[in-house]
């Protein structure tokens, strides 16, 4: 039963991401897709437990190296983001 | 117990946030906000997953968070924007990287593996593993490190076909026998090659398409990565990013008139040499004449390529279309989706240069009202305003939708010189009736005319 509730999430999800992107302009495509990689970086949430958690040492450290990616994902994605949306000016 | 619920609570405000986040980047007034928003989800996420009481040594975590800010703090500051595309790849490619390394966590630390365990940390393994290879390909043509040009060779699509089989079969073995770690280092290093061998067909003109589609894949490995350990907030997140993908993938292959797959495996087939030969004579005009024209114009469109950032002349152009403005004259931008080398990139770099973006126009909205505008420019751009597109059935580019810069009462081509654009296709914009060539260096071209301007 839980597989099937993953896929419901993930289903519903995929509609929700459609829907929304649909609506961003081409204007911020770019800034989009930086964005996007920053929220990709959620893997951090998965690696933090497996970098700290009880197994074994070798799992440590194959964790502590997914946490040193995606925190890379994570804080160049959002501050690249933040970077250029600031450029985007009214006239 | 407790702890548990409210770390799976902040996770649904986390998945909250990221939704607004993106709903706020629908307008580039709200975008930063929303940026903002989807940072502090993350944030909160990270937090509060550090308070889960299975996580009893922090030491290697504060190493692994430290020093990965520092790289993308420094990346992200130090990166041109011009470099962009470049820089997202990168950091696709590390997305990947990082599901591979969680799914490859997930094996080692071998608690409670299910089949359904198994199969969604292979496809984790798999789909990371092609796009950590496949994004630094992709960073290496962009960034000119390796030739841009589709690379073929003999026996190619049978190669592929081994490759494919080779991992359903390796996938299947370690889903069968997980403690044999034979089978786990066979599908990580199949799928490196899978990534290698699905960029490398893959053109230079074609690179648009190939970010995006790898952006789509990183979300896909992270979300693979959540059924893997189990978790909402990687599922929802990594679907956010997998949609967001494939939509802009749709776009640039829409701005191509291509098929998806026509783009990833068109490097297989024998090239289509077009027979047709364009004549006709082109009229070139000195900066000084062009200026003449510029003065009395009412309006004026910019139609802008990835040339224009090479000769950095966007700053340039800001100089004249304030001078132009000054005159009376409007002035407005239009952007081919494919204008820059990733979506969106053209935009960034006039953001960069202070143009509005209310000033930036897309394609169709420009093409609606193009004669009336008494000059076109087009700066660094070729395939994106080429005719052939419209008028000669049987060109490579035939049907592509393009801006239709030869409508306008005057074209103006700031070029170098008479080499074809980068699809290698003639252009009979050059030849018409209407247009003027302006050869040299675009941006002391504009410089020129910003000067007389002046005087």
């Amino acid at each position: 039963m839980e597989a099937i509730y993953l896929l419901f999430i993930l289903m519903l999800s995929i509609f929700v991401g459609f829907e929304l992107i649909h609506k961003v302009p081409a204007t911020l495509h770019t800034p989009l897709m930086s964005g996007a990689n920053a929220i990709s970086g959620i893997t951090v949430v998965g690696a933090l437990a497996l970098a700290g958690g009880p197994h074994s040492e070798y799992s440590t450290y194959l964790g502590a190296f997914a946490v040193f990616l995606a925190t890379i994902n994570v804080v160049g994605g959002y501050l690249v983001t933040d970077r250029m949306l600031a450029m985007f000016k009214k006239k | 117990m407790d702890i548990t619920i409210l770390i799976n609570l902040s996770y649904v405000f986390a998945a909250t946030l990221f939704i607004f986040g993106l709903k706020l980047l629908g307008h580039p007034e709200s975008a930063r906000k929303g940026n903002f928003l989807s940072a502090s989800a993350m944030l909160l996420a990270i937090v509060m997953t550090l308070l889960d009481q299975s996580i009893v040594s922090f030491q290697w975590i504060a190493i692994a968070m430290f020093a990965g800010a520092i790289v993308g703090f420094f990346a992200a500051r130090l990166v041109a924007m011009t470099a962009m595309p470049e820089m997202v790849s990168l950091l696709n490619g590390i997305g990947g990287l990082a599901s591979l390394f969680v799914a490859w966590a997930t094996i080692e630390g071998g608690s409670s593996l299910t089949l359904f365990v198994l199969v969604a940390t292979v496809l984790a393994l798999l789909i990371g593993g092609i796009t950590f290879s496949g994004s630094l390909i992709a960073w290496a043509k962009l960034s000119e490190r390796i030739s841009g040009r589709a690379v073929t060779f003999v026996g190619q699509a049978i190669f592929n076909g081994a490759l494919v089989l080779a991992i359903l079969v390796t996938a299947y073995m370690f889903v069968t026998q997980p403690t044999d770690p034979l089978y786990l280092y066979l599908a990580m290093g199949l799928a490196l090659v899978m990534g290698i061998m699905l960029v490398m067909p893959i053109g230079g003109a074609d690179m648009p398409v190939v970010i995006s589609l790898l952006n789509s894949y990183s979300g896909l490995a992270a979300c693979a990565a959540g059924f893997a350990i189990n978790n909402n907030l990687l599922i929802v997140a990594g679907s956010l990013v997998g949609a967001s993908g494939i939509i802009l993938t749709k776009i640039m292959c829409k701005a191509m008139n291509r098929s998806l797959s026509n783009v990833l495996f068109s490097g297989f087939q024998a090239v289509v040499k077009s027979d047709m030969t364009i004549e006709g004579e082109v009229k070139p005009l000195s900066a000084e004449d062009a200026y003449y024209v510029l003065e009395a114009a009412q309006s004026v469109v910019v139609i802008p390529g990835y040339g224009m950032a090479v000769a950095q002349a966007q700053h340039a152009m800001k100089e004249l279309q304030e001078l132009l403005e000054e005159n009376g004259a409007e002035v407005a931008y239009a952007i081919h989706p494919v204008a820059g080398r990733m979506p969106g990139h053209m935009n960034v770099l006039l953001a960069e240069a202070d143009v509005s973006y209310e000033q930036l126009f897309e394609m169709d909205d420009i093409n609606k009202r193009i004669e009336n505008f008494d000059v076109a420019m087009v700066i660094g751009a070729n395939d994106v305003v080429n005719p052939a597109a419209r008028e000669m059935k049987g060109s490579p580019i035939y049907g592509m939708p393009v801006i239709n810069a030869d409508l306008a009462k005057n074209v103006f081509v700031l070029k170098r010189g008479m080499a074809s654009g980068f699809a290698g296709i003639d252009n009979p914009l050059f030849f018409k009736e209407n247009s003027r060539m302006i050869f040299g260096d675009a941006k002391e071209t504009l410089n020129h005319m910003v000067r007389q301007f002046a005087d």
